[in-house]
């Protein structure tokens, strides 16, 4: 990897609000985070709207014959991406509950995930 | 200001690459930097050298090219989004180029904007 | 903060999302399809009205004039892209795509 180290700390937040499989924006975005991650910043990834697909349980990809990646949002603590965040209203309309992720995940209300948007001096939207 | 400017969607089926051009050609005649443009997903294919539009239509690859190169633009295609899709660096049109991932992280740290087209 | 919306929103729930994060003094930006939400006198014309009670909302002309977009909503601010690198260096900014 093409890596250096700035000195340079920018709040840079991933915000998913694609379903996962119907479209690449989730698996894609993924491997963006976890390259940006090597650079140090202060990464957080908010998931809204169809995105809070992307992290339930029990995806099974095989009979699809395309990639499970979704067991590789797991890792991304031990890249140091520490922030998940899941917008609530977003995981309730879906008939969804904190339980339902495959990894542990801040739920926020929407005034919460606004005003998190509002101090990122970037937002990278997949 | 500085800015970085991400295309997440190819050519001709989305208006993402003409916006993301409009916008760009404002901010240079406005006196901004733009500090990189990267195309990721779809958007890889906004810099092949293989389309061959209509002569009546724009064609958005070759323009990408002329403004990378007039302006000292970096145009960056993620590399891995284009092997994906069948492009490799030979596809690349001139005055754009192929690279991992780790670009867009540096010109979204060294820009004090990003924005994305879609 | 300057959000910029490119999907109808007759089509997709993008702007409906979006405007659910607006707080007072966000500025929006109808870009592409989005702007068929300036249109007055449809489904979706009430929520821009109510939107444009608290927060400016922007629509790039091009897009408006390509889709005969007429007459738009009173209140809604047309610019060009000159315009949307002016908000942009204004405000922090989040796409919807």
């Amino acid at each position: 990897m093409e890596k250096e180290k700035p000195k340079i700390v920018k709040k840079i937040m991933f915000v998913m609000r694609h379903a996962p499989h119907g479209t690449i924006y989730s698996y894609e975005g993924l491997e963006t985070a976890l390259i940006m991650a090597a650079y140090e910043q202060d990464l957080s990834m908010t998931f809204i709207g169809d995105g809070v697909f992307t992290l339930v349980k029990n995806q099974k990809t095989e009979s699809l014959g395309t990639k499970g990646f979704v067991a590789t949002y797991g890792v991304l603590e031990d890249y140091g991406i520490e922030k998940i965040y899941v917008d609530k209203q977003s995981m309730e309309d879906r008939g969804l509950k904190p339980d339902d992720f495959i990894i542990p995940v801040q739920v926020k209300e929407t005034s919460e995930i606004s005003a998190l948007m509002e101090e990122q001096d970037a937002t990278v939207p997949y | 200001m500085k800015i970085a400017v991400q295309v997440i969607e190819g050519p001709y089926n989305n208006q993402a690459s003409d916006s993301a051009y409009h916008f760009i050609t404002a901010a240079l005649a406005r006196g901004h930097k733009i500090v990189g443009v990267f195309f990721y997903h779809n958007g890889v294919i906004n810099v092949c050298n293989m389309a061959k539009p209509p002569q009546d239509d724009r064609n958005i690859q070759k323009r990408w090219g002329e403004l990378g190169r007039e302006n000292g633009i970096d145009i960056v295609a993620c590399i891995a989004a284009s092997k994906r899709r069948g492009i490799c660096a030979d596809h690349v049109i001139e005055g754009a180029r192929v690279s991992g991932l780790g670009q867009l992280t540096d010109m979204t740290i060294e820009a004090d904007r990003l924005v994305t087209f879609g | 903060m300057l959000h910029i919306v490119n999907k109808s929103p007759f089509t997709n729930n993008t702007l409906t999302e979006c405007l659910r994060f607006v707080t007072q003094g966000t500025v929006i930006l109808l870009i592409e399809d989005g702007v068929l939400a300036a249109k007055s006198g449809t489904v979706y014309s009430s929520k821009m009205t109510e939107t444009l009670k608290k927060n400016e909302v922007y629509v790039i002309k091009a897009d408006i004039l390509a889709r005969g977009v007429s007459p738009i909503i009173d209140g809604i601010k047309v610019t060009d892209y000159e315009g949307f690198v002016d908000l942009v260096e204004k405000n922090k900014v989040h796409s919807w795509v």
